[in-house]
């Protein structure tokens, strides 16, 4: 009998960090010696205290920002980024909004009306095109600004607390849909949080950081099967893996 | 029980909030319309007692009564004529003077967004600009210009230069870092930035600028006109002639013709900046 090796080993990471600190230039010393990887396919998630490093994780991983030391690899051609706001611009409308990084990466205008009508219909956005962000909730602000990132197609997606500022009911909502995008799109994926509940939910691994200097504590494996169902979140297993996550950040 | 205190609460409510938009309505007609046209009769009614109870006869042509300005500036048909062709140019100060100001000044404003070096080296002479007496530049502006309308647009641009400059350049540094990111993530060039992020984000303080620099030019130009007499007289021309000869109505009906030429282009602008920036741009509405 020939034992199949799973696959996730054959490809190439699409991130992957290796001993990367990063010190600023006020001495401040945002993470040590980070190890981190993320497969394509795979969505993992960060958790740690304010001010630990998450965010300078992702600007590193997408170039905004150097890494003192250590190995940065993004062998990803297509970075997603979804910050904190929406960052939307405010003179534009969704439509216009949805298609700036396409406009940015010089896509034909055909291509660029194609792939923006998918995407606004992706997220939820169709019939409010013509609307400006000051019109929009929130959570439709946020459906707008991950649009403009699907547009582009990314193999890799970095979300930077992309729903920290909703409210419970959205954020619940828009995790659904994410994960929905997740399926279909089969993009890595690279999440910070302060929500162990929704890193449990979303990912098929939970990274664990420590308070500053940022350091990574526990690396968790979440077991449950995709598609996931919203119920999913009210069952034993789940409320025990969150209990486990907890309990490294209280040691964190 | 429980729908017929629904069904009530829900009819009773209606006009409750009918009423509400009604006294909003109202309110704001008041506030709008009813309220300015109060103030201006007290502004005529202090004018009154001051024309009537401070001056004496004799004293009375540096503020002669309302309806006489009215009558000796406004209706009697050569003074009015003076009056007007003196307005025309006025006008082609004040707009030739802003124009110059807005091209000059967005121009240095991009500039200087461009690197912070220069910035720093040239924005302290914007200031300087602004603050040096023009009085004094008389002799040497004459010199180089004459004594009538090229001096008279200069002193109009040296007087409504600045605000342009440093609201372009403040609105032009005002996009968020957020959305700056944005761009630097898909390596946008200094053009692109420039077109699709700051100059888009400049516009609503771009126009506070061009605002404040309109209500500027028309008082630069009637400096000018005072300064540079020579050539056509405009308003300000005027005011110093009659200012010599002790018409008092005369000069006030120019005075008050220079006034409304001012809170035209100030209304003008204000309007503009609604068309343009006012759909995604909320200042100052309520």
């Amino acid at each position: 009998m020939t034992l199949v090796e799973p696959q996730t080993e054959t490809h190439a990471p699409a991130l992957s960090f290796t001993g990367v600190s990063k010190q600023y230039r006020d001495g401040t010393v945002a993470l040590t010696d980070a190890d981190l990887a993320v497969a394509p396919g795979e969505f993992v998630t960060v958790v740690g205290p304010s001010g630990c490093g998450k965010s300078t994780l992702l600007r590193i991983a997408s170039g905004l920002d150097r890494a003192t030391t250590g190995t940065v690899a993004v062998p990803a051609h297509r970075v997603g980024y979804v910050f904190q706001d929406a960052t939307l611009l405010p003179w534009r409308t969704v439509r216009r909004n949805v298609e700036l990084f396409a406009e940015l990466d010089k896509l034909s205008k055909d291509e660029r009306q194609r792939r923006v009508a998918e995407a606004i219909e992706l997220v939820g956005l169709t019939g409010f095109e013509k609307h400006l962000p000051h019109e929009l909730s929130g959570g439709m602000r946020m459906r707008a600004s991950l649009a403009r990132s699907l547009v582009l197609d990314p193999d890799l997606f970095l979300f930077d607390e992309p729903f920290g500022a909703l409210d419970e009911i959205t954020r619940e909502r828009l995790n659904d849909e994410l994960l929905r995008m997740f399926q279909l799109r089969s993009f890595a994926a690279l999440f910070i949080t302060h929500s162990v509940a929704e890193a449990v939910f979303l990912s098929t691994r939970v990274v664990v950081m420590s308070g500053r200097p940022g350091r990574v504590l526990a690396d968790i494996a979440v077991p449950f099967d995709y598609p996931r169902i919203p119920d999913l979140r009210y069952t034993a297993e789940f409320a025990a893996l969150c209990g486990e996550v907890s309990h490294h950040l209280r040691s964190a | 029980m429980a729908l017929m205190t629904q069904v009530a609460y829900v009819s009773a409510t209606e006009p409750v909030v009918a009423q509400a938009e009604k006294r909003f309505r109202a309110a704001s007609l008041v506030s709008r319309v009813v309220l300015p046209i109060v103030v201006f009769g007290v502004i005529t009614g202090i004018w009154y007692a001051l024309s009537g109870l401070v001056l004496n006869a004799r004293q009375r042509f540096m503020l002669p009564y309302p309806h006489e300005v009215v009558k000796v500036g406004f209706l009697d048909w050569s003074n009015f004529k003076d009056t007007m062709s003196a307005l025309r140019l006025t006008c082609e100060v004040t707009f030739s003077g802003l124009a110059i100001s807005i091209a000059l000044g967005v121009a240095a404003a991009l500039l200087m967004s461009q690197a912070k070096w220069i910035e720093n080296s040239l924005y302290p002479w914007a200031v300087v600009l602004q603050t040096v007496p023009i009085l004094a530049l008389t002799p040497f502006l004459s010199f180089f210009f004459g004594f009538s309308l090229t001096s008279r647009v200069i002193v109009t641009v040296i007087i409504a230069f600045f605000p342009i400059v440093s609201n372009t350049l403040f609105g032009l540094q005002s996009a968020e870092a957020g959305t700056h990111d944005l761009f630097t993530l898909h390596r946008a060039g200094r053009l692109t930035r420039l077109w699709k992020l700051q100059l888009p984000a400049a516009l609503p303080s771009m126009f506070t600028g061009f605002r404040t620099s309109a209500g500027l030019a028309v008082i630069g130009a009637i400096v000018g006109e005072f300064m540079f007499k020579q050539g056509e007289p405009g308003l300000g021309t005027n005011m110093s002639v009659y200012t010599s000869l002790l018409e008092g109505e005369r000069l006030w009906a120019n005075v008050l013709t220079a006034s409304a030429l001012g809170i035209t282009v100030f209304v003008f602008f204000g309007w503009l900046s609604r068309r343009v920036v006012g759909r995604w741009y909320q200042s100052d509405r309520s």
